[in-house]
């Protein structure tokens, strides 16, 4: 469980609510009757067998899914109370508010200096001052301020894997979310890195909504507040929300069979 | 808003590019068909011309388009082939595979009108085989030479390196695997390269002009010359005197080439192994 | 009956028989040489056709026969800047025309359309590749050339008509390297783009452009050549006039349309300046087969981040 002086209070507001959600792909049913509500300000954590849907879920918070051609998705899902898959939002807009980590490191071939400055260029930020300042910032958040400082203006894909994947949260961080959604971001990188990352989810976690989708149980140990856990019992069924909980809870005492079965290790 | 009124004029307009590209193929070739189609007839296909007008048909011309193409086609292949194992199997990357590349890149840019007058000055003159199937054929071979080398190429590479490494576990030499594993398997895609490089050949004037000559013959022996259909079409057009003719005669030919288009895009996959 | 290797002995280990590797070295440059025939058909190019058109330079003058503005054989003037003016003026249109077409075709291609649309459009540009140039220069006399005829109260043989068709000609080239460029991007920039909101216009200009421009400038440089080397289509429609030209719907010739109006009965030193001009053309083919593999040359170590 992530280190906090006092635990995210039980009555903490949530930042995403979903109610009875199922999604498809075409014809293959991926998510069925998942309900849960991300607390804000806080690090949720999902785990479970690989292929079962983490990723698919974490994806329709920012209706990333929309990009794929088939997909549906029933039931709601609410940012601060507003339904997303309403009439009339602006998936656009939506993802100004939530970033996304993604598993494979993805700089744009452009320097560092303009991949952090994207999104604020995007928003209309045209100052050079100003654009330093963010920059700055936002390296500094990310942890990786002092390795790019003499070299912002180098191509960010000459950086090392670990540095990418940093430089892609300072980019993110450059808009300032509300929520930052990361999809598996330690599993191609290099353990130093995997520690910086973690720390600078400890240090954004008080100010942004965080939820990390990880193969890495220990890592979900490490980092999250709370955890939810996913199966698809039965390969070609629909995955399952098995039990959410206080991290803490999930991995000392499980309430479902199935979640200390994976915890222990029973499968994988 | 205006973030999505500029995204949604863009895309129009991208849009727009899209189906203007479509719209002037499909008028091109619905312009040949519709004006062509009435001359086509087995008459049309397989008598001579006659007169000045060239009234008739166009045999011959379709023979010597066959004839210099499946020539030119024999005699790349196998030079083409073997170069692009060269260069995907064997050759070390450095000055000489550079600059074996920027030749290929410079003879696939070559203009026709200059591959022509190559053909004219080293094969009918200075090689004495004169205005030929032959000529013609050595001259539209170095055209389709850089084709043939890089769809080769390609092929070889897409080969999964697993393949290859079978067989050097077992034993075999490095000519024993590229003949009995690799080859083979980027079989299809080399013969689609193949097609469409014939494609191309088909559709060549300038190249032909100089080395065939204009004469309307039909070629028995390679040393003979001929007008190809394109050539032929080039003459009735600018004469003027005969445009059904020219019509047909473009119809067929693009009936040619799109059948080896389609035919190399139908044959790829039907035969995809890799 | 395949060779078995011989048992390897103390002393050397012979892992296959001498037969057997002096086989597979002969085989090895067997192919060499086959790889060196391109290397061998461009020097041929520059030795017969350089043999024949050096004399227009060496007895004219490169600067006389280069820029000199009367090209008028029977009077013994041999100044082939008309023709270069022609072979650029034409070209310059055509890529004006040609190239918002085909980049626009290959964006739409990689980034908006669907499988579907795709399945149609790909191949639609690949066939306008296939059709051969005279059948282009056939749509554009009959076709063509009444409606320009009609619109500049000319005859219609001039640059604006070789500007539609050769335009037509160039989309195709332009158009397939731009997207193999835009295919090459990795999809997961595209994902992070539109993960922080931008919209698919703002992707492509923002982005994804940029990271393929260099693929994209090739395309053009290439589709330039194209142009330059037209000969067919643009002799049907352009005129044969090798002069300078009044208007952009005037008569003018360029350096391949004039090598083929002339050849038929050009002799001696007329026939000389020909093969002079068709120098010219392959030199200017050649260089940018060069500019462009320097562009991307500098590309690559731009992106190493040197």
């Amino acid at each position: 469980m992530s280190y906090r002086a006092t635990p995210v209070p039980d009555d903490a507001p949530e930042k995403i609510t979903v109610k009875g959600l199922e999604f498809y792909y075409g014809d293959f049913h991926a998510l069925t009757d998942i309900t849960v509500g991300i607390k804000e300000k806080a690090v949720t954590a999902f785990i479970g067998p690989s292929g079962c849907g983490k990723s698919t879920f974490l994806r329709c918070f920012n209706r990333m899914n929309d990009l794929i051609p088939g997909t549906r998705a029933e039931g709601t899902i609410t940012l601060d109370g507003q339904d997303i898959y309403a009439v009339g939002v602006d998936p656009v807009d939506l993802r100004r508010r939530i970033g996304m980590i993604f598993q494979q490191p993805n700089p744009f071939p452009m320097s560092i200096y303009d991949n952090v400055a994207f999104g604020p260029r995007l928003q209309g930020v045209k100052k050079k001052p100003d654009l330093d300042g963010v920059v700055q910032t936002s390296l500094e958040r990310a942890n990786l301020w002092k390795e790019t400082k003499d070299i912002l203006s180098r191509n960010g894909l000459a950086l090392s894997g670990g540095q990418q994947q940093r430089l892609c949260i300072a980019r993110v961080l450059a808009v300032e979310p509300e929520v930052m959604l990361m999809d598996e971001p330690c599993s191609a990188i290099d353990p130093t890195s995997v520690q910086k990352i973690e720390d600078l989810m400890d240090e954004l976690k008080d100010r942004i909504t965080i939820v990390i989708v990880t193969h890495n149980m220990q890592q979900a140990a490490r980092v999250s507040d709370f955890t939810a856990f996913f199966l698809q019992e039965h390969a070609g069924e629909a995955a399952v929300l098995v039990e959410y909980d206080r991290t803490a809870n999930i991995f000392t005492s499980p309430k479902d069979r199935r979640t200390e079965d994976y915890i222990t290790g029973r499968f994988g | 808003m205006s973030k999505t009124i500029t995204n949604a004029i863009a895309l129009t307009l991208l849009w727009i590019a899209a189906i203007v590209t479509v719209l002037v193929l499909g008028t091109v070739i619905l312009y040949v068909f519709v004006n062509g189609i009435g001359q086509l007839s087995l008459e049309f296909i397989f008598t001579w011309p006659e007169g000045v007008a060239a009234e008739g048909g166009i045999w011959p011309t379709i023979v010597s388009t066959m004839y210099v193409t499946a020539l030119a086609m024999v005699i790349v292949t196998p030079i083409a082939i073997l170069a692009a194992v060269y260069l995907a199997e064997y050759a070390i990357q450095g000055r000489l595979v550079s600059t074996i590349r920027f030749a290929a890149d410079s003879l696939a840019s070559v203009p026709s009108i200059v591959m022509g007058l190559f053909g004219l000055a080293l094969f009918v003159e200075a090689a004495g085989i004169g205005f030929s199937m032959l000529s013609a054929a050595l001259a539209l071979s170095f055209l389709m030479l850089p084709i043939v080398m890089r769809t080769t190429e390609e092929a070889i590479r897409s080969v999964p390196k697993y393949i290859r490494w079978g067989s050097y576990g077992l034993g075999a030499t490095k000519w024993q695997v590229v003949s009995r594993s690799v080859l083979p398997a980027s079989m299809p895609r080399i013969i689609t390269g193949i097609i469409l490089a014939t494609g191309r050949a088909v559709g060549e004037t300038a190249v032909v002009i100089y080395t065939m000559g204009q004469a309307i013959n039909l070629p028995v022996s390679p040393l003979d010359s001929g007008r190809p259909m394109t050539v032929h079409l080039y003459l009735l057009a600018m004469e003027g005197i005969n445009l059904p003719a020219a019509y047909g005669t473009a119809l067929l030919l693009m009936i040619l080439i799109l059948a080896f288009n389609l035919g190399a895009r139908y044959f790829l996959r039907r035969n995809r192994k890799v | 009956m395949p060779r078995t290797a011989p048992k390897p002995s103390a002393t050397n280990l012979q892992l296959v028989s001498r037969a057997t590797y002096l086989k597979e070295i002969l085989l090895k440059n067997l192919f060499l040489v086959c790889a060196c025939v391109a290397v061998a058909g461009v020097l041929l190019i520059f030795g017969f056709v350089g043999l024949r058109g050096w004399p227009a330079f060496a007895e004219v003058g490169p600067w006389a026969f280069l820029t000199g503005t009367e090209w008028s054989p029977t009077d013994g003037q041999y100044g082939i800047l008309p023709l270069i003016w022609g072979t650029v003026l034409v070209m310059l249109g055509a890529l004006v025309i040609g190239t918002p077409l085909a980049v626009g075709t290959a964006i739409f291609l990689s980034e908006i359309a669907s499988p579907r649309v795709r399945a149609i459009v790909r191949p639609a540009v690949e066939l306008l590749a296939g059709i051969p140039s005279v059948i282009y220069g056939f749509f554009g006399l009959i076709i063509l050339r009444p409606i320009v005829a009609n619109l500049t109260d000319g005859l219609g043989f001039g640059a604006v008509t070789a500007w539609f068709i050769l335009a037509i000609m160039i989309v195709p080239t332009i158009a397939t390297l731009s997207e193999d460029a835009l295919q090459s991007i990795p999809p997961g920039i595209r994902e992070a783009s539109y993960a922080m909101g931008a919209t698919t216009w703002q992707t492509i200009y923002k982005v994804i452009v940029p990271a393929a421009k260099i693929g994209i400038i090739d395309a053009i440089i290439l589709g330039m050549g194209r142009a330059i080397g037209e000969t067919m289509a643009v002799l049907m429609v352009v005129g044969n006039a090798p002069v300078f030209p009044e208007s952009i719907a005037a008569p003018i010739a360029t350096l391949t349309t004039q090598i083929v109006m002339d050849m038929p009965y050009a002799a001696g030193m007329h026939r000389t300046a020909l093969f002079g001009m068709a120098i010219v053309l392959f030199v200017a083919s050649m260089g940018l087969v060069a500019l462009v593999r320097l562009i991307s040359r500098l590309q690559t170590s731009i992106e190493s981040g040197r």
